[in-house]
C-alpha cells in the first residue's frame, strides 16, 4: 500500500534529530510538525522570520500580526526569535537550517528539482523555494511517486523548469523513500506492501536497487 | 515636520511627491504587516505607471491589489502573486508586467539597495529560469549568479511604533520586509499603530533606526488575516 500522507510525514519526522532547525513547506511537510518524536526538540523557521514555530492559536489567542509563510495564523513558542525577511534568508542561505522538508513536481537523477512552473500554466511565483534549496545541506523532497496517469515523477531529467540544480540528494514518495548519488537513485526502503517491481515499473531514472532494502514499518 | 521630527499630519503630506512612473516598494508578507492606509492614499493620488516592488501583490479588493482596479501598477516585482483573480487577468492581457523573484533574493536587493552596495552573488535560482540572461560565477566550486540591488523612490512601510524621530519597531511577524523596505527608499515613509514620546522606545530595542525614516504617519488598520487557522482550546 503506499503510504498516506500522515504515513509520509511520520516517515519524515524520523529524520528529526534534537536540536535540529527545520523548514518545512507548504503541504506534507507542514505536517511533519505532527510526529516530532518523543525526547526530540527542534525549532521550526519560517521564511517570512519566524524561528519557533508554535501551533495554531486558539480562537482567543488569534493575533493579524502572527503568521506563518502559509499565511495562516500561528503562535511562537518559548525561545522563539522574530526578524526581518533579509534575516531570514541570512538563515537559509547561510546553511543555517539543519533540515528542509518541500514538496515538487519532479526530481531527477542530477539532483534538480521542478517545483515552481508549469508552462502553459499561470505561474504564481517560487516564493521561498529557490532559495531554500540552494541554501540547504540537508534536503528531503516529499512527493508521490508518479502523477495521477502514472507518469513517473522521478526522471533522468527535469522536463519542467528548475526550481534549483543539483541540490537534491533525498526523495520520499508514497512508496518509497530513496537517496540520489552518482547519477542515480539508490532505492533504501519500500512502503509496506509495496513490491520492488512496482517501484522499478514507476521511476524513470537511473534506479540501483542494493541488497538491503528495508520495507517501512509504522 | 521639521529637522528630526518626522511626524507629519496627513496622508497627502505622507505621501507627497509621488508621481507617475515611480518604483514603490511596500513592506509587508501576504496581508500582514502591510502599510494598507499608505496604499489606500496611492489609490486615492491615482498616479499611474508604478513599479512596485513587494513580496505579494495584495489580495482583490485589499493591499496592494486595490491599485490593480485602476491600472495604476505597470510592472510588479514580486516572489509569490497567487491570491489576486484581477492581477492574473492584467497579467494574461498584457497590461501587466510581472518579474517573479526569489523571496530571499528580494529581501536581499532590497538590503544591498539601503547598504550601498551595487550587486551580488548568490546560488539562489542558478540554473533556473531566474537565471537567465545573469552574469554566472563559480566561487569554492559553487555556481552563483549576480542578482541587482533594487533602490525605490518611494518605500512605505507598516511599523508598529515609532518616535518623533523615526525609530521604527514592528509587532511580531508584521516585521517581514518592512525594515528591508525601509532602508531602500530615497523617500521612506512609515505608517504605525502609535506614536510615542522620544526616549519611550529603547536604543536597544529599535529595528529600524531613525535615519532611514523621512516621514512618519498615524494610522489606524483593518490587519486582515487571510488564512485564519486555529487549534480547539
Amino acid at each position: 500500500m503506499a503510504l498516506s500522507r500522515e504515513q509520509m510525514a511520520q516517515r519524515v519526522a524520523r529524520e528529526l534529530q534534537d536540536g535540529f532547525y527545520v523548514n518545512l513547506g507548504i503541504g506534507i511537510p507542514t505536517l511533519v510538525a505532527n510526529y516530532v518524536p518523543d525526547g526530540i526538540d527542534v525549532m521550526l523557521q519560517s521564511e517570512n522570520g519566524l524561528l519557533g514555530m508554535g501551533p495554531f492559536p486558539t480562537e482567543d489567542t488569534i493575533d493579524a500580526d502572527m503568521i506563518n509563510a502559509g499565511k495562516q495564523t500561528v503562535t511562537a513558542r518559548k525561545g522563539a526569535s522574530i526578524f526581518s525577511s533579509a534575516e531570514s534568508f541570512a538563515m537559509i542561505r547561510g546553511g543555517h537550517v539543519d533540515l528542509t522538508v518541500l514538496g515538487a513536481f519532479e526530481v531527477d537523477v542530477e539532483g534538480n528539482i521542478a517545483s515552481w512552473m508549469i508552462p502553459g500554466k499561470l505561474v504564481k511565483g517560487m516564493g521561498g523555494a529557490m532559495d531554500l534549496v540552494a541554501g540547504a545541506e540537508n534536503i528531503i523532497v516529499t512527493m508521490t511517486h508518479a502523477s495521477k496517469d502514472g507518469e513517473s515523477k522521478l526522471l533522468s531529467r527535469c522536463s519542467l523548469p528548475l526550481t534549483g540544480a543539483g541540490c537534491i540528494k533525498k526523495v520520499l514518495t508514497d512508496l518509497a523513500y530513496l537517496e540520489i548519488e552518482n547519477g542515480a537513485f539508490v532505492l533504501r526502503e519500500t512502503a509496506p506492501g509495496v513490491t520492488v517491481d512496482e517501484i522499478i515499473a514507476k521511476t524513470a531514472g537511473k534506479l540501483i536497487v542494493p541488497d538491503d532494502v528495508v520495507e517501512m514499518t509504522f | 515636520m521639521a529637522g528630526l521630527d518626522k511626524r507629519v499630519a496627513t496622508y497627502a503630506e505622507a505621501l507627497a511627491g509621488l508621481t507617475d512612473n515611480m518604483t514603490v516598494l511596500s513592506g509587508g508578507f501576504g496581508l500582514c504587516g502591510i502599510p494598507e492606509n499608505l496604499i489606500a492614499e496611492i489609490k486615492r493620488m491615482g498616479v499611474k505607471g508604478l513599479t512596485v516592488v513587494s513580496n505579494n501583490c495584495g489580495v482583490d479588493g485589499f493591499g496592494l491589489g486595490i491599485l490593480l482596479e485602476d491600472r495604476q501598477i505597470r510592472k510588479m516585482v514580486a516572489s509569490y502573486v497567487g491570491e489576486n483573480a484581477l492581477f492574473e487577468r492584467q497579467l494574461l492581457s498584457g497590461e501587466l508586467e510581472v518579474e517573479l523573484t526569489p523571496q530571499g533574493t528580494l529581501a536581499e536587493k532590497m538590503r544591498a539597495g539601503g547598504a550601498g552596495i551595487p550587486a551580488f552573488y548568490t546560488a539562489t535560482g542558478y540554473g533556473t529560469p531566474v537565471a537567465e540572461g545573469k552574469e554566472t560565477r563559480q566561487f569554492n566550486g559553487r555556481n552563483v549568479i549576480l542578482e541587482e540591488a533594487i533602490i525605490g523612490d518611494f518605500a512605505i512601510v507598516k511599523g508598529w511604533k515609532a518616535d518623533h524621530f523615526g525609530n521604527v519597531v514592528y509587532r511580531h511577524t508584521a516585521q517581514n520586509f518592512n525594515p528591508v523596505v525601509a532602508t531602500a527608499g530615497k523617500i521612506t515613509v512609515v505608517e504605525v499603530e502609535e506614536i510615542v514620546e522620544p526616549g519611550v522606545l529603547l536604543p536597544t530595542e529599535i529595528h529600524t533606526p531613525g535615519i532611514y525614516v523621512d516621514r512618519v504617519i498615524l494610522g489606524t488598520f483593518e490587519k486582515r488575516i487571510e488564512q485564519r487557522t486555529v487549534r480547539k482550546a
